[in-house]
């Protein structure tokens, strides 16, 4: 599909509609820019066409150069493997837009971001509470991620009012931030009524360090360290999304054996997480000796890392056109070896589980997250495969994976066990793709090539292991970054455990919770 | 069953498989440890871990260090659920400002006598994050920290040995 095809589109939702512009900047995005006034319907047109949720939405700070906002939104589409970006100018005096949640709930969360973030009005929103800067601790008023932000002033502060469930009988358990375990911060207010849950809000944003407007400024090779650190476990997803928009600005292509490391890559860091959230199921029912069996196999991924990348989580390893770790032929050797006792240890850890009847019987069925919910939610990456969203970026966008025939895993029933059943068929199949990659890999394959990052805008993005990273880059022309907008895919998806856990019984919850395994930290930014 | 008990045959103990001269390092390094905490803490010393804004991965090396092959428990290291039963606080992450009254109040939950040992740079004065609007900053100018364990993310062999070696001087003191 390209830009004419698209517009042709829409004017069959929207008979007169007008762009006033549209442009491919790159074989994989497509940007058209509209009026305030069409902005709302022409996502809705897109919305509908795909009938895909919106990936990412957020505003800019043009008020210098250009005196105005500007808001994006992006769209996929998966059938014909392209972004499309809508873009609206937003003028600076009282800017607001038309609310797109209404009638497209995946857009809440993002209004109530810019909203936050850069006192843009979403008109009619239903919901306009503050996400990660807290009531109780930042003052109204101030808008950070705008550019001429100093400091937080002294407006009010106050005490937020989670939402309330009545009737007789209904009692409220909070829970957080500090949790039990070694795990992130974030609340949890269930109300009970006896034993099943029947409501569950969230608050997240215990995390938030301000990370957007840290990025501002920066220049790339320091940012790229940054984006390494914007969830830990998804280091290497971060770097390479983030990587992928610096690519796409500065117009370089990669070799093909940085595409290869960066598929290993990808995929070692896929698996020591999928078998640390096995082992993390198992530890929420009570099954310790799989999961003690799990952590044995994720330190022997962390410590593959290390011989072939020099770092446990896979830091430091991408870099504006390539990658700083290579593999030879004496580390092929390692990883082969490590691969064959990896998959033996899976094999028995995953038949330990599936023949455990009272294992089972807690995982089957619990923590239900039907289909309709996700699509409605905009639910993401794994999780959204084990409701039946066939959607994985490795098998639309890249080459190296369509070379290697990449098998999709999906499931319908969107239980603990279908997120499960991903995650063991997802780390066989990593095993299968690096053993490819490494085959492809050649020995004196050159791993990097020279680029100087221009002054532009692009989508990067990467299928981590929970789902797709996006990164959305904006650089001025000395090469600083200018705007960064990070949407990790916990971002999509914490919402979908408050509906999952509905019915169940608090006890189930951490069973639930692990099964989803989201990031704070990638949330909160 | 079958299975557990064949897997359960077949690994046999997994803290030796490892290298040898790791597999040596943790041993020397922990027998001491434990040795020094019977004296000091009566047996047994009780973590409380507080995230106040981490990436997350110094939790997972935290977390690794209690694995099988780490297995930091058997030197009389626990991590517990309730700030009521530590005798250590364990701080990682700048402190976001967020976090700031819940890391207050877990201190303060905690039964005297205590101290505060901080893990990953992030922890020591921002990290990556210092000077960010939302980032209160080091975690020693909130609370009195007794002892800092450096990396990003810290591995979980040194987590052992700066404990141990920090553990040393205080019983020498
Ligand atoms: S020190 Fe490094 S690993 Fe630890 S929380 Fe900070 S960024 Fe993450």
């Amino acid at each position: 599909m390209d830009s004419s095809e698209l517009i042709s589109g829409i004017k069959k939702k929207l008979p007169d509609f007008n762009a006033l512009s549209a442009s491919q900047n790159y074989p994989d995005e497509i940007c058209i820019k509209v009026t305030q006034q069409i902005f709302k319907d022409t996502c809705h047109a897109l919305y509908k066409m795909f009938s895909f949720p919106v990936m990412m939405f957020f505003a800019l700070d043009e008020r210098k150069e250009r005196g105005r906002f500007v808001i994006n939104s992006v769209f996929l589409d998966f059938r014909s493997a392209k972004w499309f970006i809508v873009s609206a100018d937003i003028p600076q005096e009282n800017p607001c837009f038309d609310s797109l949640a209404k009638s497209m709930h995946s857009a809440s969360l993002f209004e109530r971001e810019i909203r936050e973030m850069f006192g843009i009005e979403p008109k009619d929103s239903p919901d306009l509470r503050r996400l990660n800067l807290h009531d109780e601790v930042w003052p109204f008023g101030s808008y950070p991620l705008r550019k001429d932000f100093k400091a937080a002033e002294g407006g009010d502060v106050r005490d937020y009012k989670f939402g309330r469930v009545d009737g007789e009988g209904v009692f409220e358990v909070p829970v957080g931030p500090v949790h039990a375990g070694i795990i992130g911060p974030g609340h949890f207010r269930f109300s009970v009524a006896g034993e099943p849950i029947i409501n569950l809000e969230l608050r997240l944003g215990f995390t938030h360090r301000g990370v957007e407007k840290l990025f501002e400024g920066k220049a790339y090779s320091g940012a790229i360290r940054l984006s390494e650190c914007i969830s830990g476990d998804s280091s290497f997803a971060h770097s390479l999304a983030f990587t992928h928009a610096l690519e796409k600005i500065s117009g370089v292509s990669i070799f093909a054996q940085v595409a290869y490391l960066r598929g290993v890559f990808l995929e070692l860091e896929r698996m020591y997480n999928h078998v640390n959230d096995i082992g993390g199921i198992a530890i929420d029912v009570g099954f310790s000796f799989p999961a003690a069996y799990a952590s044995i196999i994720k330190e022997a991924i962390l410590q593959l890392n290390e011989k072939l990348s020099g770092n446990r989580y896979l830091k430091n390893v991408n870099i504006l056109g390539g990658v700083l770790a290579d593999i030879d032929e004496a580390k092929k050797q390692i990883l082969l070896d490590s691969l064959k006792n990896l998959k033996q240890d899976f094999k028995e850890l995953a038949k330990m589980l599936y023949s455990s009847v009272s294992f089972m019987d807690r995982v089957d069925a619990t923590g239900v997250l039907r289909r309709k919910t996700a699509e409605d939610l905009g639910v993401v990456g794994l999780a959204g495969r084990a409701s039946g969203i066939p959607i994985d970026l490795r098998k639309h966008f890249s080459w190296v994976y369509k070379e290697a025939k990449f098998k999709i895993a999906i499931q319908e029933s969107g239980d603990v066990l279908a997120r499960l059943r991903i995650r063991i068929f997802e780390f066989e199949e990593s095993c299968r793709l690096i053993e490819e990659f490494v085959g492809k890999l050649s020995i004196d394959g050159k791993i990097r090539v020279s680029a100087i990052l221009k002054e532009g805008s692009a989508l990067g993005y990467a299928e981590g292991w929970r789902g797709p990273v996006l990164y959305w880059l904006k650089t001025d022309s000395a090469g600083l970054i200018e705007r960064c907008k990070i949407v990790d895919p916990s971002f999509h998806n914490w919402q979908a455990l408050s509906y999952a856990v509905l019915g169940e019984i608090i006890p189930d919850f951490p069973l639930c919770n692990k099964s989803f395994d989201l990031s704070y930290s990638g949330n909160d930014l | 069953m079958m299975h557990i008990l064949k897997n359960r045959i077949l690994k046999g103990v997994v803290t030796k498989h490892i290298q040898s001269e790791l597999s040596e390092e943790i041993e020397t390094t922990g027998l001491e440890l434990k040795s020094l905490i019977q004296k000091k803490f009566g047996r047994s010393l009780h973590i409380r871990e507080v995230d106040t804004g981490s990436c997350g991965a110094c939790e997972s090396e935290i977390i690794s260090a209690n694995n099988p092959i780490y297995d930091l428990q058997r030197f009389g290291i626990s991590f517990v659920a309730s700030p009521r039963h530590a005798d250590a606080l364990l701080v990682t992450g700048p402190v976001s400002k967020n976090m700031l009254i819940a890391l207050r109040k877990t201190y303060e939950a905690m039964p005297e006598p205590k101290f505060v040992i901080t893990c990953g740079d992030c922890a020591l004065d921002g990290g990556l994050f210092k000077g960010s609007y939302y980032v209160e900053g080091a975690v020693k100018d909130i609370l009195l920290v007794a002892l800092h364990i450096p990396g990003c993310p810290p591995s979980p062999l040194s987590i052992i040995q700066v404990l141990l070696e920090f553990l040393r001087k205080e019983t020498l003191r």
